[in-house]
């Protein structure tokens, strides 16, 4: 469990220090659900109709331009192998660097979403399943990723082959997050979307570090 | 890449791998620590399979592989707390300056390493080989790169008195070791290598 809290806090703090990244995420976030109101227009009741999936949409796409910051500077200076070596399962480790790029990216992009929401016209009560949508889907956005991510961990065009891996993955997500939304909106109530996203977010935690594992292993061999 | 390879490392032992270049030298030593399967044989520790006993392995085992380990954006301080904490070997500030001192480069021990030189930043990962002494195996690959001389006598002594310690050293080097040659073994892969068709 130390090797755990020391991998979580050096890549908190390693963010820290480079903080362009983590800001990049949000400004790409801030900039697409701005340019939506902007693009279709002042149309109150459609921009409230196409807020969830835009917003969920943005956060999605968001995340995903982070993930490979996840491993890449790890295996190129070699920190990779130091993790592999720990008397720590790798897996453990995994969920650590998962859990601090989660803190950086999903995190705070779900407590921005009720900021943008502003924008669409919706109010109170649907920031907040807005918000808690995202804090229960951001970390399974996560944990799809780094699987995708340490899949392509020294390929060339990892980005594009991540991004063809984990969206068609990150489909359920979206329409249980944005569908918790639309429920609340249409007063059927969205605590059905989120305890869903709350099994995926139960069933991914434990499964996808096993199988970030195996695949950063499988890197490493080939190093 | 080679076959027939058997190998028993004892207690005590000092042992320096030799080859042409692409013969496998860091291929071997990333299978017997673990990091790489080979297609045919076993790595033992202690009479058992390594992917058995994985844990107590991997805590008597110190690996310096070629790449740094070191993040840029940190000072020397940082990334060797960092990486103890990771391997699980406890040191305070304390140990960590008188690493980097033993190594000379506790001046430059609070800037993002990244402002230094390949040899300072080489010194400030073999700085590790001090903080996990009590780690019975040390697996080093090219340790001597970028040294100059006298880090390179330095690095040697650290090897020597880690084997004099009971400790078993396996490292690969172009250079001609000063170490006493009594106390060194070879191992020559260019006798076990075979043909790749």
């Amino acid at each position: 469990m130390r090797a755990f809290g020391a991998v979580l806090l050096r890549d908190l703090r390693l963010s820290m220090r480079r903080k362009g990244d983590v800001l990049n995420t949000l400004a790409f976030f801030i900039m697409v659900t701005s340019m939506f109101p902007l693009g279709v227009g002042a149309d109150s009741q459609l921009l409230r109709t196409i807020a969830p999936g835009i917003l969920w949409v943005a956060a999605l796409l968001a995340a995903m331009l982070s993930f490979p910051r996840l491993f890449d500077s790890d295996f190129a200076d070699g920190t990779l192998e130091q993790i592999a070596l720990s008397g720590e399962s790798l897996s453990i480790l995994v969920l650590a660097k998962v859990t601090a790029h989660w803190i950086t990216s999903g995190l705070t992009l779900a407590l921005l979403a009720p900021l943008m929401g502003i924008q669409f016209g919706l109010e109170g009560n649907l920031l907040a399943v807005l918000c808690a949508s995202l804090l229960l889907g951001s970390p399974v956005l996560s944990l799809i990723g780094a699987v995708a991510a340490s899949l392509t961990l020294g390929v060339r065009g990892a980005g594009v082959l991540s991004a063809l891996i984990v969206l068609p993955l990150f489909v359920p997500v979206l329409i249980f997050g944005a569908g918790a939304v639309t429920a609340a909106d249409s007063g059927l109530g969205g605590d059905s979307h989120l305890l869903l996203l709350g099994a995926m977010l139960l069933v991914s935690v434990p499964l996808a570090p096993l199988a970030t594992a195996a695949a950063l292993r499988i890197a490493l061999e080939h190093a | 890449m080679f076959s027939a390879l058997d190998l028993a490392l004892e207690a005590g032992q000092l042992l320096r791998v030799m080859g042409a270049n692409g013969v496998g030298k860091t291929s071997l030593l990333r299978i017997l620590c673990g990091l790489r399967a080979p297609s045919q044989g076993a790595v033992l520790w202690s009479g058992s399979p390594i992917a058995k006993v994985r844990e107590d392995f991997h805590q008597n085992l110190l690996y310096v592989g070629h790449l740094s380990g070191l993040k840029d954006d940190f000072s020397a301080i940082e990334n060797l707390a960092g990486s103890s904490a990771i391997d699980g070997t406890d040191v305070d500030l304390a140990n960590i300056l008188q690493a980097l001192d033993m190594l000379g480069v506790e001046h430059c021990s609070r800037i993002p390493v990244r402002h230094l030189s390949q040899g300072q930043k080489r010194r400030v990962t073999l700085a590790r080989l001090l903080l996990a002494a009590e780690r019975p195996l040390w697996i080093l690959d090219e340790p001597f790169n970028a040294l100059d001389v006298r880090a390179v006598a330095l690095v040697e002594g650290l090897l020597t008195a880690h084997a004099a310690a009971g400790g078993t050293v396996v490292f690969t080097t172009h250079l001609e070791p000063s170490i006493d040659p009594i106390e060194l073994t070879h191992l020559d892969l260019d006798r076990f290598a075979t043909t790749v068709q």
